[in-house]
């Protein structure tokens, strides 16, 4: 018997489990966003949460919105198939909140109101900066939302053993709805406490798994890495760097740009950023960041047991059947530890631990769709379409309306992306935030000279260069493991195109400023300026 | 919707208040507010991100040196790659403990003349 015969008869065994865990998650959430919906009474309630929750409930609530299906799925089959190479994920995407800490969650909870676009438009023209902030925004939001509906469409096939087209696409349209639902009834208030609630589950989880991992191994972490370099069949070179980008010099190339784009793109996702507007002061806001560095920190430190554990445990050939990325790698390795996949054991953890990583991308994808419908409504419909004069309600109601339009974008191409590379496809959002939106928000921050028309060609110049790269990468065309695997016209050889864009997307930056006949407005600047720094008339 | 505060008031008046700003952005109070503030966060950052690529840049081009064992069967690499989750913690408590006795107290002495002021 295949061991995919073999998951598809375990799976339906539980199926009635799992399916409730499911829904009493699904329903628990949307009872607390009923409940937030009714408090959610103007703009402010709607975008910022009220801005009443404290430093430590946002630090929840940030590490729920940014420990996606990536985190959990995608760094527990990198490493499992690809050994230390794996763990480059975890590193980059905690190192990465520095960047976040000591130079723009503060200031931007002082001078922004409900979107990143608010600190990029500040000292510029606000119309074409608050357009190009919105377009950007979106198609970072967009670029996640495809990575995590991907998960989802994965997790479910394998735990609800659906093998027709039909049940795929049905699971990815309930996953929009719920979302739809979430963001459009509880706002940012709703979508908080669904994230902190994910996140104290997805900690537990993990929690609980790397505890039976190691006590098998005594708490011996030699030994885990050990029977991992063994198990796995590569050897002690499993435990080195270099098993997947140590190829040759291109892929080398791939792990540096990989890297970078990491390192730089937290600060620079939209999603993440709104989230400094749910607390009240700078403080606040810098707690929070503390509270998720040490919640995440410790997270990632746990994917050391998942990774490893999963090629320690598990047979690798049936990681791969499973799924050809690993992304199924932490749900069968909790189905193993429990006691394997015939026991009731197994078949408890393997539901609880699905149930988790499903509630983790519910989460992530509601806080994804608020910030590119926020955007939308704030940005691109109430200050250029409108010009400022929509009232509240009507912006609100934008908001809702856009959810609904991104809800279905996210839901068509999440059908089309159920087979790529979890972690992979994150790390491309990431890419192109850095590229697109971190320069502009330094250079906004920190630059007196800084021109509108260095804005627009830093975050147009980094959007398409890095988007563009992507369209001729692998990653679309030319591989076994491509978006189109039987069509080829890749030219760029790099999966990741931060190596390339991120650096464009600064020069732009600067170029166009330099080149710009218009004055930087000196008073404009004066205010962020003092603003950002001393929380002066902050929202 | 602009983004300055309180729209509403008449022109005039946020003309004040804007010179108001470039007055406090010149003071030398201000100055120094700045001042503590990047010359610690802008350094820390280039030497973290620097440390950061030292580790990228190891793992690519050092293989036999990362590889290399130290406990059993853990290695350079994985040592390199928890100094990394090391160091992130100690960094976030250096800046916020820089912040809340080198920053917070001068910003709201700034913010609070200013609101005093208007």
């Amino acid at each position: 018997m295949s061991f995919q015969q073999l998951a598809a008869e375990s799976a339906s065994d539980n199926r009635p489990l799992i399916i409730t865990l499911f829904a009493v998650f699904v329903l628990a959430t949307l009872g607390i966003t009923v409940w937030a919906g009714r408090q959610t009474k103007d703009a402010n309630d709607f975008y910022a949460g009220g801005r009443q929750f404290s430093g430590f409930q946002n630090g929840l609530a940030i590490s729920g919105d940014y420990m996606s299906a990536a985190s959990f799925l995608g760094i527990a089959g990198a490493i499992a198939l690809s050994g230390y190479d794996g763990f480059l994920y975890s590193i980059g995407f905690l190192v990465a909140w520095l960047v976040a800490l000591l130079l723009v969650a503060e200031p931007l909870r002082n001078s922004g109101r409900y979107t990143m676009g608010d600190v990029l438009a500040y000292r510029m023209r606000q119309r074409p900066v608050r357009t190009a902030a919105g377009v950007s925004t979106i198609v970072v939001s967009i670029f996640y939302l495809l990575a995590q509906m991907a998960g989802a469409g994965v997790l479910v096939s394998l735990l609800l053993g659906i093998t027709s087209e039909a049940g795929k696409i049905l699971i990815v349209v309930l996953v929009g709805v719920v979302m739809m639902l979430y963001v459009t009834i509880g706002g940012m208030k709703g979508t908080t406490w669904v994230q902190m609630v994910k996140a104290v589950l997805l900690i537990a989880g993990t929690l609980l798994i790397t505890f039976l991992v190691l006590l098998k191994f005594n708490f011996n972490i030699s030994d885990l890495l050990g029977e991992a370099a063994k198990n796995s069949g590569i050897g002690e070179s499993f435990l080195e760097p270099g098993l997947k980008y140590g190829l040759n010099a291109t892929t080398k190339l791939d792990f540096i740009s990989l890297g970078i784009a990491l390192v730089l793109g937290t600060a620079g996702l939209p999603h993440i950023l709104i989230r400094f507007y749910t607390v009240p002061t700078a403080q606040a806001a810098r707690k929070s960041v503390n509270w998720a560095i040490g919640i995440i920190g410790v997270f990632y430190l746990m994917t050391i047991a998942l990774g490893f554990g999963a090629a320690a445990l598990l047979d690798r050939d049936a990681i791969i059947a499973s799924n050809k990325s690993g992304n199924t790698a932490a749900p069968l390795l909790a189905e193993e530890i429990g006691g394997g996949p015939d026991s009731t054991g197994g078949a408890i953890l393997l539901a609880v631990i699905s149930a988790v990583a499903f509630a983790t991308i519910l989460a992530v994808v509601a806080g994804l769709t608020l910030a590119s419908s926020s955007s939308f409504a704030h940005d691109l419909y109430a200050n250029v379409i409108r010009k400022g004069k929509a009232t509240q309600k009507e912006e609100i109601s934008a908001a809702r309306w856009a959810t609904v339009g991104i809800g279905t974008v996210a839901v068509v191409l999440g059908v089309f992306a159920r087979d790529l590379n979890v972690a992979g496809l994150v790390a491309l959002a990431f890419a192109v935030a850095a590229s697109a939106n971190l320069p502009t928000i330094l250079y906004s921050l920190f630059w007196k000279r800084f021109t509108t028309q260095g804005a627009l060609w830093s975050i147009y110049g980094g959007l398409i260069s890095s988007v563009f790269l992507v369209l001729f990468s692998p990653v679309v065309s030319g591989k076994e493991t491509s978006m189109f695997p039987d069509v080829d016209f890749h030219w760029f050889p790099l999966e990741n195109p931060g190596l390339i864009s991120i650096p464009l997307g600064f020069l732009l930056g600067w170029l166009g400023t330099l080149v710009s006949k218009e004055q930087p407005d000196k008073d404009k600047y004066a205010e962020l300026e003092v603003r950002s720094l001393t929380g002066h008339g902050a929202h | 919707m602009d983004t300055a505060p309180a729209d509403d008031r008449p022109d005039d008046q946020r003309q004040q208040v804007r010179s108001s700003y470039a007055e406090v952005q010149a003071s030398a109070e201000f100055g120094e507010l700045r001042g503590a503030h990047r010359s610690f966060a802008f350094p820390l950052t280039i030497a973290f991100v620097s440390w950061y690529l030292l580790y990228v840049l190891l793992s690519n081009y050092a293989g036999d040196f990362m590889g290399a064992k130290v406990v059993g069967h853990v290695n350079v690499a994985l040592v390199f790659g928890l100094a990394q989750f090391l160091t992130t913690f100690l960094i976030a408590w250096w800046y916020s403990r820089h912040a809340a006795t080198k920053l917070d107290p001068r910003a709201e002495a700034i913010k609070s003349r200013m609101e005093e002021r208007s």
